[in-house]
């Protein structure tokens, strides 16, 4: 490695986008659309799911059938990456627990998310309860982004004039599964409030948009979809960017910093090509950060100059504070009236059919904000788990003859018992608002670097008793509407647990790293997701977000990002980026 | 994208989906040569993962003793019946060797367990489990397969049984055999529309869903 040098290239971009989930791909889309010359850099390699998505394969198509040995989500499961990577560590201090997802892909984590696509309300932005800072946007201003993100890329849901949940532009939604309609059913009688699904699938083809199948129900987008009938950044966003010459994507590119000029103006980035090992520097007029809330500021931190001694767009010291995760926490069980049921294709979609959208008053309960719950049972296709714990079922309800027998067993009736209690479970999971605190972040490690000699993050994150009275509640909720259902409950949570609540991270909705305000001395980013300190600077995955509300992050991401984008070109009319 | 374009998207409508996944298999090479070979590229899986499979395929763990004791216990816990094969038939012992390499946490519970059963069998019957007679096999099987009334001395034997029974499970009822045999209908393109009318009717749910999609 004597002769390691960096390699220049004479070109200046227009826009240098960094990642291409659902901010860099909607920031590229739009960009290029414009004819924007765009250069996107991701970390892993290109990935265009017609070619590359392993839907349809059975579970005796992998040797493992579909374990999560090596992608968390299953053998096939789209995520090239997960909470560990080979030789790309993070750490944490002060005996936290924080677990940081990564998909090293095009289109990052949209490949394989869950689809769920939720907008934040009117109270998201500003709360009523003043407990956290506002965001200096309202509602009302990203509204008509929303709007225009239903219509490009396609969302199903119903229209239920929620004050808090706002009803977005929708195709139909699927109909609930047996084992939905039994829960609609148990949680109606424990004052729960359950409306269709809101998820970004094709349930019909996609008005005036000729390069995207509609959805044929397989319920397998977790895979990411042959034929673009869900929502993945590579296939509805990059891959149609690319398609108007305007956008050139370089994979397996790792970047370590954006460089700046001596007027602490941005000029570019660096990064070490994975598959050369070659360092490169290339530049451009605007530099986009769509990394993820993680990886924006870890760049961020790691581009130090003089003009910017405590990393970039950091003169707050906020860069890396206010990370937080939405908090989680699931329960299950079984239908005994559902044991031999009937067979049919009942796959449907591969998001929610249906959920609850935060249903209480505040007023009368020991902790803060919410949380919605997403629901799910059926007769799914069978994958390494299949007929794990019979030993905790078949005791627990009459045989065949009518009578109780010994829990576990083996043989002919044993074989019978799998059949029975196929497509008679349920799970449920809260997904709730956790606060944004500064005590909360991410840094730089001071002594770890990761394979490319990029110096790593450090987390520091701890839950509050606010988030765990929220999964508590969410326990006894769980347990009510299984009650009611008639279910039996595979067994609850308790402190023990923390109730159940999962650390952070492993939701994989972390936001607010790089946050957005109106005061510089509070804020990193203006209210466009622009740098206070580096006007040609911009952030436009889940980093920005001050506050988020129980809603999945997605939407909000490719809401802000369009907006982003659209000011950026405002911005070059008048030739000040 | 029309609907018969989608489907030959996915591989339908040209080539039938087994030729098609067929073709995307990686080579089932248990041989040395397959771990030392650079991967061929597979769509959809990264190179480290092509090349972990190669190696875990060309690796051995079970000895042919514990191998053969897996297949009888395998096929005592899922039998040949009217409607389907045994747990051998649909090769649960071949899965069972491959995931105990993918996941090693089965290996020393597993390894164990087998010893511990033949240990169980040379103190009673004086010999190893599957050189026992078959009244013997389930006389001692009886002892571990039932967690709630087993005797205090079998837990270990309860634990291994229960690992045993689940790999067996998995291994069967995901193999084509048994996802033929639990009737999943599903994996194939078609158009949801909600639960049939008969399933409604019979679960008299029907109103539930007037009400919520109407």
């Amino acid at each position: 490695m004597e002769d390691l040098q960096i390699k220049k290239s004479g070109t200046t971009y227009d826009v240098v986008i960094v990642g291409s989930g659902a901010g860099g791909g909607m920031a590229g889309y739009v960009l290029a659309n414009a004819g924007v010359k765009v250069l996107m850099l991701e970390a892993g390699p290109f990935f265009d799911p017609a070619k590359d998505s392993l839907q349809l394969k059975w579970p005796w198509e992998s040797a493992r059938r579909g374990a999560s040995t090596t992608r968390p989500f299953g053998d096939f499961d789209a995520a090239y990456g997960g909470w560990e990577i080979e030789g790309e560590p993070y750490t944490t201090k002060d005996n936290t627990e924080f677990y940081w997802f990564r998909s090293r892909m095009l289109g990052g984590r949209t490949n394989h998310w869950g689809r769920i696509s939720l907008r934040m309300g009117p109270h998201d932005f500003k709360a009523k309860d003043g407990l956290t800072d506002d965001w200096p946007i309202t509602y009302d201003e990203v509204k008509p982004y929303y709007d225009r993100v239903d219509r490009m890329i396609g969302v199903y849901g119903t229209v239920e004039n929620l004050e808090n949940e706002p009803d977005g532009i929708f195709l139909p939604p699927p109909k609930p599964r047996l084992n939905e309609l039994f829960i609609v059913d148990g949680a109606k009688k424990s004052g729960v409030k359950i409306i269709p699904g809101r998820g970004s699938i094709l349930t019909e083809a996609l008005p005036g948009n000729k390069d995207r199948g509609a959805c044929f129900f397989c319920g397998q987008c977790g895979r990411s979809c042959k034929v673009y009938g869900d929502f993945s950044s590579s296939s509805c966003l990059v891959i149609p960017a690319i398609k108007t010459g305007n956008l050139t994507v370089i994979p397996n590119a790792m970047v370590r910093e954006v460089l700046t000029d001596k007027n602490g103006l941005a000029t570019g980035v660096s990064y070490v090509n994975k598959d050369d090992m070659q360092e490169y520097q290339v530049n451009a007029k605007t530099v986009v950060l769509g990394a993820s809330a993680g990886e924006s500021a870890r760049i961020l931190l790691n581009s130090k100059s003089a003009a910017h001694p405590g990393g970039l767009a950091n003169s707050s010291g906020v860069v890396g504070h206010y990370i937080h995760d939405s908090t989680g926490s699931g329960a299950g069980g079984f239908l005994p009236q559902l044991m031999d049921r009937k067979r049919y294709n009942e796959d449907g979609v591969g998001s929610v059919h249906i959920y609850s959208p935060w249903w209480l008053d505040n007023k009368k309960l020991d902790f803060p904000r919410g949380y919605h719950i997403e629901y799910g049972g059926g007769m799914h296709m069978p994958s390494y788990g299949f007929g794990f714990g019979m030993q905790y079922m078949n005791g627990a309800v009459p045989a065949r003859d009518g009578k109780m027998k010994d829990a576990g067993g083996y043989g002919a009736s044993l074989k019978d018992d799998y059949r029975r209690f196929y497509g008679t479970q349920v799970g449920m999971a809260g997904r709730g608002t956790a606060i944004a605190r500064y005590d909360n972040y991410c840094e730089i490690d001071p002594n770890v670097v990761d394979k490319f000699g990029i110096p790593v993050l450090r987390f520091h994150y701890k839950w509050s008793n606010e988030e765990i009275k929220q999964a508590k509640h969410m326990q006894d909720t769980f347990e009510e509407i299984l009650h009611n259902m008639g279910a039996i409950h595979g067994g609850k949570q308790g402190p023990e647990t923390n109730y159940g609540l999962e650390a952070p991270g492993k939701i994989i909705h972390e936001v607010g790293t790089v946050r957005m305000g109106d005061d510089p001395k509070k804020s990193a980013l203006n209210k466009w997701c622009q740098a206070h300190d580096c006007k040609n600077l911009f952030v436009v995955d889940a980093a920005p977000f001050v506050q988020q509300g129980d809603k999945n992050a997605t939407w909000t991401i490719l809401a802000l990002s369009m907006r982003t984008a659209e000011y950026i070109l405002s911005q070059r009319k008048k030739l000040n980026v | 994208m029309n609907r018969r374009e989608s489907l030959k998207a996915i591989g339908l409508g040209t080539l039938s989906t087994t030729v098609l996944l067929g073709a995307c298999n990686t080579p089932d090479k248990t041989d040395k040569t397959a771990a030392d070979a650079k991967p061929e590229a597979v769509p959809g899986r990264q190179p480290y993962e092509v090349a972990r499979e190669n190696k875990l395929k060309a690796d051995t763990f079970f000895t042919d003793h514990e191998m053969a004791t897996i297949a009888v216990l395998a096929d005592i816990i899922i039998p040949k019946d009217e409607k389907s094969g045994s747990a051998t038939d649909a090769k649960v012992p071949d899965f069972i060797e491959f995931i105990v390499k993918d996941i090693p946490d089965h290996q020393l519970p597993m390894r164990g367990g087998l010893r511990w059963l033949d240990m169980q069998c040379l103190n009673r019957y004086n010999n190893a489990f599957i050189k026992c007679t078959k009244a013997q096999q389930l006389e001692l099987i009886d002892q571990i397969a039932y967690p709630t009334k087993a005797k205090p001395e079998m837990q270990q034997g309860v634990a291994f049984f229960n690992r045993m029974r689940d790999l067996t499970a998995t291994g069967f009822f995901t193999s084509e055999m048994g996802v033929k045999d639990i009737g999943y209908a599903g994996n194939q393109p078609n158009k949801w529309t909600g639960v049939p009318p008969d399933v409604l009717k019979k679960y008299g749910m029907e109103q539930l869903q007037h009400d919520m999609y109407s």
